[in-house]
């Protein structure tokens, strides 16, 4: 089927103040992803930079302190600058298209959490040239991370750009889980929804309830360095762990919020180039609920050598060990999608498998550290490094890759090759066990983390300059996806609006849809809409504008429609946060000053109308 | 936009729910911080030697009490009785700033007699704590004031009531976490 | 559209590279070297427990990971797409097996959470020997401060410590978070500013055993070693002795010259020196300095040209350190370096 390419290019086209101005969730999702494919880029080159420093013992190629700066923003990017905005890139492209939707509950809004993360972003790096980066680790424990230990204004530019970033996030919470709970199409219910938007839920809710104990916190770090409180003084009376708890009880659900939507993609993904339906829907949606849930129960694993006790320990580590049957659920349920299947291995399977096999080795590796006493030697080792990278890259990355190679068509109206795919998918999947797997080994054989250098009598060599060899490998293997990016934009076969034969209602509009998305909303009868299509009594109609699910969406809307139009409120109000933010560096007025922009960016958002003339007023 | 739901629940009405969840854990922090410290200060003014029961009690009064006006400034504006609309969301905002300004004088008064915000745990735990529901308090304060002007304008009636609801929601929402805060700081010491 | 099926083939060699180039690693591992920070290699009662623990959790992931891949790719390469095949048939659940892959891994995790918590139990809680030996451990940046209360022993860095008694540490900290790890005597505890953690355990083979500060503590975490020496009962007894009094006569010129130079300089406001007018408390305890078998933290060997490189450049061998640069002659120096390796 060929697309009406000419019409719906045009959703891309615009200068630069339509761009700024966009409140269109494909766009927003377009910004997204450049964002944290770029902020992916500058990460991925501190990691290089750290594995050349490790390379050998007792190499000094970096000054110590930089070294510690490098380690500390590429966790600090890669988690909350690469790894979150990719995937709110693909909630913001996709979710409304899956669920029937013509956009998200809170177009501006959505913009808004946009320009807050990017903002935050660019604040961060900034420190760089204003007196070095944080340097605490992405972790930031306490007290090495109070005035005192830390005097530079590192640790002030972290806290600042994540409470600004994080303002973004409970945003984005807000409207997605808004947007997936309200606006599904008619007949679409929980259980019909694609795996992909029901993780998205899951990610909403567990970004609304773990971001606030990270937010206070970043306060508590804050007010402790500038205003001489005592959140985390032990000569106050303080408890230095309480920062530990608070991070933790954020960062663990943080884990899950990085790997259900890849777990959702694969969902999606498998049953695409199976040609059958995802084994067990229901099975697989429930334990993404237990993940979630039991998610807020195991933050204690990050601490079992702290001393807090052998109950507390005990019940984290049953709690761990129990969250890894709902997780494994999972790896049986895709292994049954793909048993009797008719499997194309194209780029997006690929990776898609690969992330069943290597997210089974990082799942593994964790359930050797829900042991706690196992954990006293694992813990703050590189055989942490090992896990977290296993189940960050070959979980997270290659989901998001396997979402990338397969909605690039929906998104572009072009193909991409798969022999380039197939290269990138390859050199990804060799660079990630070369560099990665030796780390078991030396952080078993005493390579403690986040150290800029090792002994050379430790016998630790071979297996770092393997490690170092393989994070050369992913720069190399990075080329074939930009040379099959570039020239799948310039030059890709086009794509049609299902050049999968997949399942799901974003394959039923043009590629790419048009700004409305859907000229006709659809109504859902059944689970994978495209593949079970219902039949109207009394008719043998199985396409049509007629209430059922239309295999293509008609090319014009029999009604005009009418989307929101584009607002500069949201980079307004975007930018007096930023101001605000700045101003926390150590100026009232300039906080003062950009809270006030803020709220007349405020009033004008309220005071513009969310809806053409003659629609309700939001 | 389709004004089509999936629930019957209104959108905005259910963004403002989602973020009250939200909000739980934001505030569940700070007071689970505050009762966590309780007891640990290593140098006074203790809580005990500066809080004033009875003072604390006459505002909390006064902040039930706004969301009673809250109730009624629905009720009138549900009803299309602008004027008491206009009055009773006057008043809200008004108990809501009596509110403010007692606990401005808390904060003053605590200063005075010796506790700055870096003192002691105490110090640390309940400026922050109280504050952040303080302003809380006053962005509700600024969204009536907003919703007051509009109703003026006439832009504000029964057909989007709605509105009110919502800022309603919210403004009692922050009326029963300072009857928590309240329990546990006061009531409690 | 192109069905890249072929990949099978590629599918085979890459895998084959992949594998070959683990293993390769894993057998190199295995074989040969010294590893004297090594958790699996075990020398005490504490850290055998967490090594059985380990391997038995190992062994269990083995299996799964073994079952879980060959499924994985038998279920690819037996149903990849191929010419002439029909649609695939519907399977929308079974229950049966659902239930079975939620009580397998489910028993598995049983499996290993009973000795867990059996181990819990023991490594976690203080240890009750009457006769164990009390060591207070103050972690700083970025060394290690020890001190035998019982025995009147203060040392920095290194420590004795007798075969097959109960070792009762006792963490602190003055500064930041670290973290006490001999890998090959046991897990690891953090030092927790405000608080006392423990940690015990008992050696069961003499020997020379590294350790390192596992939790990041600042600009030269990575270089906060230290060494634990486990000598037979007599020679603990004999080092004890030694190290309980106080400086040793010190008798060659070049190292009696520095001793002046020491008692002259800045050295006496951070360094004890028993026995001697310095008395200085910030940094480590110097009196048996001679006898240590490292320098800075286990980050040198205790040697006369270390020794030099340390005083001279000190900032240059642990960024950060506390102790400032030395604007000493190299004569001065020089002495110093003959006076503190005299100092066993």
């Amino acid at each position: 089927m060929s697309a009406d390419a000419s019409t719906h290019e045009g959703l891309y086209r615009g200068g630069i103040w339509s761009w700024l101005t966009t409140v269109d969730h494909k766009r927003i999702g377009i910004l997204y992803f450049v964002t944290g494919f770029v902020f992916l880029l500058v990460a991925g080159i501190e990691g290089q930079l750290i594995r050349t420093q490790l390379a050998q013992p007792e190499l000094r190629i970096l000054h110590p302190d930089f070294y510690n700066q490098l380690f500390t923003m590429h966790g600090t990017t890669m988690v909350f600058f690469a790894g979150m905005p990719l995937i709110i890139a693909f909630f913001n492209y996709i979710v409304p298209l899956q669920i029937g939707a013509r956009d998200v509950a809170f177009p501006r809004l959505n913009a808004f959490s946009f320009w807050v993360l990017l903002f935050g972003g660019l604040f961060l790096y900034s420190s760089f040239f204003f007196g070095g980066a944080p340097d605490g680790g992405w972790f930031a424990y306490t007290p090495l991370t109070n005035r005192e230990y830390s005097p530079g204004m590192g640790m002030d530019f972290y806290i600042l750009a994540l409470l600004l970033a994080g303002v973004g996030s409970i945003a984005g919470g807000v409207n997605f889980l808004v947007t997936i709970v309200n606006m599904r199409a008619p007949g679409m219910s929980f259980m019909r929804l694609p795996l992909f938007s029901w993780m998205a839920l899951l990610v909403s809710i567990l970004i609304l309830l773990a971001f606030p104990p990270f937010t206070i916190g970043l306060v508590y770090m804050l007010f402790d360095r500038s205003f001489g409180t005592h959140f985390f003084d032990a000569a106050a009376g303080a408890d230095p762990v309480l920062w530990q708890h608070l991070f933790w009880v954020f960062g663990h659900p943080e884990v899950y919020i990085l790997i259900l939507p890849a777990f959702g993609i694969v969902s999606d993904v498998i049953p695409a180039f199976s040609k059958k339906s995802l084994f067990g829907y229901p099975v697989v949606v429930f334990s993404g609920v237990l993940i979630a849930f039991l998610g807020f129960g195991v933050w204690v694993h990050h601490m079992f050598s702290v001393g807090l006790g052998p109950i507390v320990n005990a019940v984290f580590g049953g709690g761990t060990m129990l969250i890894a049957i709902p997780t494994g659920i999972k790896i049986f349920n895709w292994i049954a999608t793909l048993w009797g299947g008719q499997i194309r291995f194209t780029t997006a399977m690929l990776f898609a498998i690969g992330l069943l096999v290597t997210f089974t080795i990082g799942g593994l590796s964790g359930v050797m550290h829900a042991s706690p006493p196992s954990d006293l030697q694992q813990t703050d080792t590189y055989f942490i490094v090992a896990h977290f990278h296993y189940v960050l890259i070959g979980g997270t990355v290659f989901g998001l890759f396997a979402g990338f190679y397969y909605w690039f068509p929906k998104a572009t109206g072009r193909m991409l090759s798969e022999k380039l795919g197939a290269w990138h998918f390859w050199l990804t999947f060799v660079a990630l066990n070369v560099t990665f797997f030796p780390m078991h080994f030396s952080g078993l054989l005493g390579m403690p983390r986040r150290t800029f250098t090792y002994a050379a009598g430790l016998g630790l060599d071979v297996f770092n300059l393997i490690s170092t060899i393989g994070a050369f490998l992913f720069t190399i293997a990075f080329l074939p996806l930009v040379v099959n990016l570039v020239r799948g934009l310039l030059k890709g076969d086009a794509a049609g609006a299902n050049p999968w034969d997949a399942h799901t209602l974003e394959w039923t509009m043009s590629s790419p849809p048009p700004h409305y998305n859907f000229a006709v909303l659809p109504e859902v009868h059944r689970r994978d809409p495209l593949w079970h299509p219902y039949v109207v009594e009394g008719s043998d109609e199985v396409d049509g504008p007629s209430g059922v699910v239309p295999r293509l969406q008609p090319t014009d809307p029999p009604e005009p429609i009418i989307m929101p139009g584009p607002s500069y409120w949201p980079i307004f109000m975007a930018t007096g946060l930023l101001i605000a933010t700045i101003g926390g560096l150590g100026s009232l007025f300039v906080t003062l000053t950009g809270a006030a922009v803020a709220l007349v960016g405020l009033f004008g958002w309220a005071f513009e109308p969310a809806e053409p003339e003659g629609e309700e007023a939001d | 936009m389709s004004h089509h739901t999936s629930t019957d629940v209104p959108t905005r009405k259910l963004a403002m729910w989602s973020f009250i969840g939200s909000e739980c854990m934001l505030f569940g922090t700070l007071i689970a911080t505050f009762m966590i410290y309780r007891g640990r200060n290593i140098v006074g003014p203790y809580p005990s030697d500066l809080l004033n029961i009875p003072f604390i009690t006459v505002t909390t009064f006064v902040l039930l009490m706004s969301s009673l006006m809250m109730v009624l400034a629905l009720s009138a504006v549900q009803r299309g009785d602008l004027k008491g609309t206009k009055l009773w969301l006057f008043m809200t905002a008004l108990f809501g700033l009596i509110f403010l300004a007692g606990q401005f004088y808390e904060f003053s008064h605590f200063v005075h007699e010796g506790l700055p915000l870096s003192r002691n745990l105490f110090s640390s735990t309940f400026f922050v704590l109280t504050g952040t529901h303080g302003a809380h308090v006053a962005g509700g304060v600024l969204w009536l004031g907003t919703l007051f002007v509009r109703t003026q304008q006439g832009k504000l009636d029964e057909r989007n009531a709605e509105t009110v609801e919502i800022a309603g929601l919210y403004w009692h929402f922050v009326d029963v976490v300072w009857i928590v805060l309240f329990t546990l700081i006061y009531l409690l010491v | 559209m192109d069905q890249p099926n072929a990949r099978q083939g590629l599918l085979n060699r890459r895998f084959l590279l992949t594998a070959g180039v683990l293993l390769s690693a894993v057998a190199w591992a295995g074989c040969g070297g010294e590893y004297p920070q090594s958790a699996l290699h075990p020398r005490s009662d504490f850290a055998d427990r967490l090594d059985v623990l380990f391997r038995q959790i190992f062994w269990w992931a083995m299996g799964v990971f073994v079952v879980v891949e060959a499924a994985i790719l038998y279920t690819i390469f037996r149903w990849r797409d191929r010419p002439g095949r029909d649609r695939p048939k519907e399977v929308h659940g079974h229950i049966l097996m659902e239930v079975g892959w939620t009580l397998a891994p489910a028993l598995i995790l049983v499996a290993i959470a009973i000795p867990t918590i059996r181990t819990i139990f023991i490594v976690d809680r203080p240890t009750t020997d009457p006769n164990a030996l009390v060591i207070e451990v103050t972690g700083h940046q970025w060394w290690w401060e020890f001190e035998y209360p019982e025995m009147d022993i203060v040392t920095a860095n290194e420590i004795h410590i007798p075969l097959g008694r109960t070792i009762d540490l006792r963490l602190r900290s003055a500064d930041v978070m670290h973290s006490f790890w001999v890998p090959r005597l046991g897990g690891k505890r953090d030092l927790v500013p405000g608080r006392e953690t423990q940690l015990w355990f008992t050696a069961d083979s003499v020997g020379v055993y590294w350790g390192q500060c596992a939790e990041f503590c600042g600009t030269s975490h990575a270089l906060m070693g230290m060494r634990v020496i486990v000598d037979t009962p007599e020679d603990f007894a004999a080092w004890a002795a030694v190290n309980a009094g106080d400086a040793v006569q010190i008798t060659d010129a070049q190292a009696r010259a520095g001793r002046g130079v020491f008692g002259a300089n800045a050295c006496v406001s951070c360094h004890r020196v028993g026995g001697t007018p310095a008395e200085g408390q910030f940094g480590p305890d110097l009196t048996h300095f001679g006898s240590r078998l490292t320098i800075g933290a286990g980050i040198l060997d205790n040697n006369f040209e270390n020794l030099v490189r340390w005083i001279d450049s000190t900032q240059h061998v642990k960024p950060g350190n506390l102790m400032p640069e030395v604007y000493l002659s190299a004569d001065q120096v020089a002495q110093l370096a003959a006076y503190l390796l005299a100092l066993r």
